[in-house]
């Protein structure tokens, strides 16, 4: 489904302080499996999310993403995939503050111009089922973490995307709601979504709810 | 278009709900901008309403006025000079007047002394202003004294107090018979003030300017037309409070727009992070803080011209009042007849709105055009 | 929950409504306004009046249009004003333009 064709992302190219976080990718990822990237930090593996994401464009290389090209394609083209394809859950959750958890919840879903009242109802079943409704008209910024971290799986999830992406979910966790959140993975496989994620934690990659675990060591994989 | 439209709504909702996170600083944001709108608009609706009053009532004023000068300085007609005048083809009336100041110590107001005709107002009898009749808790029936120059003092009988809805051209007016007049003022016998004259035909009015002052080379003619022009002028915006206050409010206004356009906190570029990250375009993010630039500067306008029009015609201009007034004593109690000048509001519209929707608009042109990506580095 | 943009379409509605309502008042002058207009410019016609009584501070306030050179300029065109007023009044365009039509005419200044 994800096609990644000799991958190489650059930063800050040209200047004296020119780094390249990945150095040549090559990478099939299959729909509706869950993928776990292990690696140190600075392996690459956050850069390699964010590009099989459509959130930055390669260096050099091609994103292949169901048969077609979008690392080539406009902004507006590949926000649209973006939007409709992908879910995104970073590490530091990066709500808004100052919002309601459920605003929160729909604002992926404004620039398409769904109807306020489709977005709610499906931002209070989501909600639901990540059994935070009772919080949903709280502020953010009053949020457990765990529950923020709920709030931004089903930020995530509004647009009903066929992959998610999660970023070192865990890491803000204790094993209690580190288990929880594993087991709402296995709910995302069993309504056929892909996923990726990245991670430190054994808990998570060596869990049976994760199919694949890919290592990377200085913006290569590593074959593990 | 439905789409685009609840799109808008969505755009509209976030950007209040955002705003609203602040309330404080953005209410007084709002105060402060309705404030600067009030202050222009109801300069602008005084100036205008009080320009078209005037245009009106002085229309009826004298076609041409002829005063004398000596030396420069305005002097009094002496007697035979009317008859100088002759007859002036378009002349229909010719008349002297008999007018001037008095200084009344008691209040420390300036008053002005009309002399009027036997069947207008009686020998010992006066008809004073409105302002100056409150002023002095004079009314009709009442005996009033005045101080000439010459020390002596005069007793007049109130017969009657002009109306209050002329205040504003008969404030400070009193109207004694020409008798008394002379003699209060010590007037030399046969001279006048100046001397009023009635032109049938508009066209002619100059022509006959300039034959009098063919004949009667030390005067000076005042057409009507010159009158009118001089109320056309008044609070124009190169006259020295207009400017202080004009130029007061545009400073202010751009202070308040230089802080909108000054650049993002890191806070809010973090924001436009996290919104595009999520799915929203460059173009979403524009709009919607271009949504916050229109509904502020739109509500502050709307606000800020409503209370302008209420405080002028309904207050009248009371917080001009105190400028207006200066050092006189006495200030006529006046209602403006409503009128709006459609050109002046649209100015103040568009001057106001684009403005600070555009200095809304400017810090985050940079922020919303960047890869979402930072926002994964955060 | 209440949607915050249909507060703010409600409340620009109503100042909306308000604001073309004054253009609407302000178009026809009433009954009542005609006639006092009327009645003071009858007023200055009999009295014949020149000035709106407005700033009675000083003579040359008072009576701009009437005003001779001196009074209103003082003693040179760059004086200050020492009434706030003459700051609200600019000398009248006749004393400070000359009469194009009359110039070379007369054989005294204005």
């Amino acid at each position: 489904m994800i096609e990644l064709s000799q991958i190489k992302k650059a930063f800050n190219q040209g200047q004296p302080n020119e780094y390249w976080a990945l150095n040549g990718i090559d990478l099939r990822l299959e729909a509706g499996k869950v993928t776990a990237f292990r690696g140190p930090s600075g392996s690459g593996k956050t850069t390699l999310l964010t590009l099989v994401g459509c959130l930055s464009r390669p260096t050099s290389g091609r994103v292949r993403f169901k048969g077609q090209d979008i690392s080539g394609l406009p902004e507006r083209f590949l926000t649209e995939i973006r939007r409709q394809s992908f879910g995104f859950i970073f590490q530091q959750f990066n709500l808004i503050k100052g919002l309601t958890a459920i605003e929160n919840v729909i604002l992926p879903g404004f620039p398409s111009g769904r109807p306020r009242a489709e977005l709610m109802a499906a931002a209070e079943q989501i909600l639901e089922q990540l059994k935070l409704s009772h919080r949903r008209m709280a502020k953010v910024e009053w949020l457990s973490g765990g529950e923020q971290q709920r709030v931004a799986i089903a930020r995530a999830l509004i647009n009903n995307p066929e992959v998610i992406i999660a970023d070192e979910p865990t890491a803000n966790l204790d094993t209690a709601l580190s288990r929880e959140f594993m087991a709402i993975l296995e709910g995302f496989t069993a309504d056929g979504k892909t996923v990726l994620l990245t991670s430190h934690d054994p808990l998570v990659v060596e869990s049976n709810a994760v199919h694949r675990v890919i290592g990377m060591r200085d913006g290569c994989l590593v074959d593990a | 278009m439905n789409v685009w439209l609840e799109k808008q709504r969505h755009l509209i909702d976030f950007t209040l709900a955002s705003l609203a996170r602040r309330k404080t600083k953005n209410i007084g944001l709002l105060l402060a901008y309705t404030v600067l709108v009030f202050v222009l608009a109801s300069l602008a609706l005084f100036t205008q309403a009080l320009r078209s009053e005037a245009s009106f009532v002085l229309a009826g004023s004298p076609e041409v006025i002829l005063q004398r000068m000596v030396a420069g300085r305005h002097d009094l007609i002496p007697p035979g000079y009317i008859e100088k005048i002759g007859r002036i083809r378009g002349v229909q009336k010719q008349e002297g007047r008999l007018w001037g100041y008095y200084y009344d110590p008691v209040v420390n107001a300036n008053y002005t002394f009309m002399a009027r005709p036997a069947d207008e107002v009686a020998t010992g009898s006066i008809m004073v202003g409105a302002t100056l009749a409150r002023a002095r808790g004079l009314a009709a029936g009442n005996v009033i004294s005045f101080r000439s120059y010459s020390g002596k003092l005069f007793a007049f009988k109130v017969a009657a107090v002009l109306s209050p809805d002329s205040e504003l051209l008969s404030a400070d007016l009193v109207l004694l018979s020409e008798a008394d007049f002379r003699a209060f003022f010590e007037y030399p016998a046969g001279h006048y003030t100046d001397i009023a004259l009635s032109v049938a035909n508009p066209q002619e009015v100059r022509k006959v300017a300039e034959k009098l002052s063919a004949s009667l080379p030390d005067s000076r003619p005042i057409l009507r037309e010159e009158v009118l022009r001089t109320y056309q002028s008044v609070f124009d915006w190169r006259e020295g409070i207009m400017l202080t206050v004009l130029a007061g409010a545009i400073l202010a206004f751009a202070i308040l727009s230089w802080e909108k356009a000054s650049g993002l906190s890191a806070e809010e570029k973090r924001e436009i992070g996290i919104l595009k990250a999520i799915g929203w375009e460059t173009s979403d993010v524009i709009r919607m803080k271009m949504w916050e630039g229109l509904l502020i500067s739109l509500t502050a306008f709307l606000l800020g011209f409503i209370a302008a029009y209420v405080h002028v015609f309904y207050f009248g201009a009371a917080v001009f009042e105190p400028v207006l007034k200066g050092w006189a004593v006495l200030y006529p109690r006046f209602a403006l007849v409503p009128t709006v000048d459609g050109l002046q509001i649209a100015t103040l519209f568009f001057f106001t709105v684009f403005p600070y929707t555009a200095a809304v608009l400017v810090p985050i042109w940079r922020a919303a055009i960047t890869d979402p990506d930072s926002v994964m580095r955060a | 929950m209440r949607r915050p943009s249909t507060l703010a379409f409600v409340l620009l509605a109503l100042l909306g409504l308000i604001f073309v309502l004054i253009f609407a008042h302000s178009w026809r002058l009433t009954a009542t306004e005609q006639s006092r207009l009327q009645a003071n410019r009858a007023l200055v016609t009999q009295l014949g009046l020149t000035d709106l009584a407005l700033f009675s501070e000083s003579r040359y306030t008072r009576h701009p249009s009437q005003a001779d050179l001196h009074s209103a300029l003082q003693d040179h065109p760059g004086a200050f004003d020492h009434f706030p007023t003459g700051s609200l009044l600019s000398p009248p365009a006749h004393l400070t333009a000359t009469h194009e039509r009359l110039a070379g005419k007369t054989t005294s200044s204005d």
